[in-house]
């Protein structure tokens, strides 16, 4: 029984989320044949797309900061941990009993607390350590034009770069599997397509 | 700017490969209207006019057989230097010196002032008719002959008087009649030339491909007063001074004098350039124009004679000698993939008189440089295998004296106890009487062949965890897609694998236990 219709993804934030899914989807297809897990498209193809995926994301990065502080959209990203325990609780005991979900979401609040402080997780840990790695060993070779040769070695660049990629990857599959936990398994990815949330006045 | 730039190259280039008229008709000189009964008769009349060409020749490489190593001081030439193919001219003479650019270098006495013994037609003849013959110590044919001997085949001499009216700049055939032919034998030598590049296809070699810039060897190796540009034995590993103009040396023997060192369109290609040489990508394999090239050479076989008493020699299948009782066995291959290893520019040549170690494989030209060199470039390599005589006393190398119709000579009598004392009597070294054979390894450079660019070495040869992987044996460098943490593998997957297990545990458990409660508890 839907009471009504609630815009929560704008449709910026949306084209954002589904290009980034993709882009990211794409880097680590070629990230790990880069890293030499498999053989897909070529080494050589692999590197061109990862390169060309990551600046271009970095643009779509670019245009997101942007939208974020001009919208005042960065705000749903301050964590707190009020209510993380009952996040945990729903996740390990109500979601099997039919217990409700503790999280209303609404356009103030489109995350809930385990969410925001994921979210953060990524933008202040994985975020840098991707990046940062990235672009020092995409410019590897610029390295003694800034002195940074006597600081580091390609082999740790590379080890933290591979330990970025081996976080995201297990981030993006924890976060596919919690968009099946809404009211029906497919309601947050459709919210997320639609940018429409269901209103429901579910028992 | 980088389109004109390439237009300026192009424009560059074709000025040395378009035949642009000389001021001088040969034909029409008196000087050179014969005619000539020897080789010295022209060049006494080439150097009627050319007054400071056998001055200049008589420095060069071509005529000296000696060079200064620029990197380790040490005199080479082939003279001293020790290679795993022939061995050495010393003794030989009338053999190898038909590569002399000279006439009469028939022992060791002879006479290296005598400008009229230079030999101007080998380089530039024209008609391609001019032939050294392969004993007579640099003189061409000057009276019929039956050639080889009891053929029945009479080779008739060439005609000089024709050849010194058509004299020209040099060309592939001139150059290759020689560096075609080291070794003994077309393409047994280098590996990356031989005599398909008289005519290659652009996909042999694409700047001499004659379907394409049709460049020849001059065109790169420029000459300066008759000093021709190139690797003397230390190959440059790298070209720092990058595009030559006209004003500079005159020195356009590496890839750099014409591409640059940033010469891809890409930026990451042009990154490698500063550890990789240009060769190892854009020569994926050598002995690429249907010619086998010599990879293994023992002499400590030879002399074996067959069942009715006769020297014995073994073909293969394609035709490729494999035994002779002359040299031992052979092993050859065609579209070999190089070995790579870091060179810094510095080789250590071993020479006749240089103390070797027996108790390990000799390496004849070890090749300095590692990661952590900032000069050494990953170059290609062709590596012949060798075994060949040593003295087991003195830890020496051997002159072996191996041609020559007498009582010594291991061609003509198969005993290397007489054939090695002749050898160093004659070259004035000490020898101990005592000879073994050592195994040895010769490295080659790799700088011939150049595909065109969508035949380079794909980026996954190298970059691969493969131990098949071009560069699987140079270990002292951190390279993507070669090499990973292991352990930091082993605990990524892990924790992978335990996120979509746990998201499929707790989404089973979803599924079952809403089952069970709408069945009713």
């Amino acid at each position: 029984m839907s009471t009504g219709r609630v815009m929560i993804y704008k449709r910026f934030e949306r084209f954002w989320h589904w290009s980034q899914a993709v882009l990211i989807i794409g880097m680590m297809i070629t990230g790990f044949e880069i890293h030499g897990t498999y053989k897909l498209l070529g080494f050589g193809t692999a590197v061109r797309l990862h390169t060309l995926f990551a600046w271009t994301v970095l643009v779509l990065w670019a245009f997101t900061i942007v939208w974020q502080f001009t919208t005042g959209e960065w705000r749903q990203y301050l964590p707190g941990l009020r209510n993380v325990d009952a996040m945990i609780r729903y996740y390990l005991y109500g979601i099997f009993h039919g217990g409700k979900h503790p999280f209303h979401k609404t356009v103030l609040q489109k995350h809930n607390p385990l969410q925001r402080l994921a979210y953060l997780a990524f933008l202040a840990l994985m975020g840098p350590m991707i990046w940062g790695s990235g672009l020092l060993y995409l410019f590897y070779n610029q390295w003694p034009n800034f002195g940074l040769d006597a600081y580091l070695s390609l082999e740790w660049v590379a080890f933290v770069h591979v330990i970025g990629a081996f976080t995201i990857t297990t981030f993006f599959f924890v976060h596919v599997y919690l968009t099946t936990t809404g009211p029906t398994l497919f309601s947050h990815i459709r919210a997320m397509i639609t940018g429409y949330e269901e209103e429901h006045e579910q028992k | 700017m980088r389109r004109l730039t390439n237009l300026c190259l192009f424009l560059f280039v074709i000025q040395f490969t378009s035949a642009f008229a000389s001021t001088t008709n040969h034909a029409e000189l008196d000087a050179l209207r014969g005619p000539f009964s020897t080789g010295p008769d022209v060049t006494r009349a080439c150097l009627a006019c050319h007054t400071e060409a056998g001055h200049q020749v008589q420095k060069s490489v071509h005529w000296t057989w000696e060079k200064i190593n620029p990197t380790t001081g040490k005199k080479l030439g082939k003279k001293f230097a020790a290679n795993n193919f022939c061995g050495s001219p010393i003794s030989n003479e009338p053999r190898c010196t038909s590569c002399h650019a000279g006439y009469g270098w028939s022992d060791k006495n002879f006479d290296f002032t005598k400008q009229e013994n230079v030999d101007c037609l080998a380089c530039h003849d024209t008609t391609g008719t001019y032939k050294k013959v392969p004993t007579d110590a640099g003189h061409p044919l000057y009276e019929p002959r039956e050639m080889p001997p009891g053929s029945g085949k009479i080779v008739q001499p060439p005609d000089l008087a024709k050849i010194a009216q058509s004299v020209g700049k040099p060309g592939r055939g001139n150059c290759g009649a020689c560096h075609f032919n080291g070794g003994g034998g077309d393409a047994v030598k280098h590996g990356d030339l031989d005599s398909s590049l008289t005519k290659p296809g652009k996909a042999l070699d694409v700047h001499m491909g004659v379907d394409g810039l049709n460049m020849v060897c001059a065109d790169c190796h420029t000459a300066n007063d008759h000093q021709i540009s190139g690797s003397r034995y230390a190959t440059r590993a790298t070209d720092p001074h990058g595009i030559d103009l006209p004003r500079d040396d005159h020195d356009r023997a590496t890839c750099e004098s014409c591409h640059g060192a940033t010469p891809h369109k890409e930026a990451k290609l042009d990154d490698h350039t500063n550890r990789v040489a240009c060769q190892s990508c854009h020569i994926p394999e050598y002995a690429r124009g249907g010619l086998a090239t010599k990879m293994l050479w023992d002499w400590s076989t030879a002399g074996k004679r067959g069942p009715d008493g006769k020297p014995l020699y073994i073909m293969d299948e394609h035709g490729h000698l494999i035994y002779s009782a002359e040299k031992g066995d052979f092993k050859y291959a065609e579209n070999v993939r190089p070995e790579y290893k870091w060179y810094n520019g510095v080789v250590h040549q071993i020479t006749f008189t240089d103390k070797i170690d027996d108790s390990q494989i000799l390496e004849l030209n070890r090749v300095e440089g590692s990661a952590s060199d900032p000069k050494a470039r990953i170059w290609p390599f062709k590596v012949m295998h060798g075994k060949q005589p040593y003295d087991k006393v003195n830890k020496t190398l051997l002159v072996n004296h191996v041609f020559g119709a007498d009582d010594t000579s291991l061609w003509s009598n198969f005993d290397y106890v007489k054939s090695l004392k002749a050898g160093m009597d004659y070259a004035g070294l000490p020898y101990s009487g005592e000879f073994g054979f050592i195994e040895t390894r010769m490295n080659w450079f790799i700088t011939h062949m150049v595909a065109p660019k969508d035949k380079t070495v794909p980026c996954g040869e190298c970059h691969t965890r493969s131990p098949e992987g071009r560069l699987a044996g140079l270990k002292d460098f951190y390279m993507p897609g070669r090499d990973a943490n292991p352990w930091l593998d082993r605990i990524g997957w892990t924790i992978v694998a335990l996120a979509i297990l746990g998201g499929l545990t707790h989404g089973i458990f979803r599924i079952l236990i809403a089952r069970r409660n709408r069945r009713g508890p």
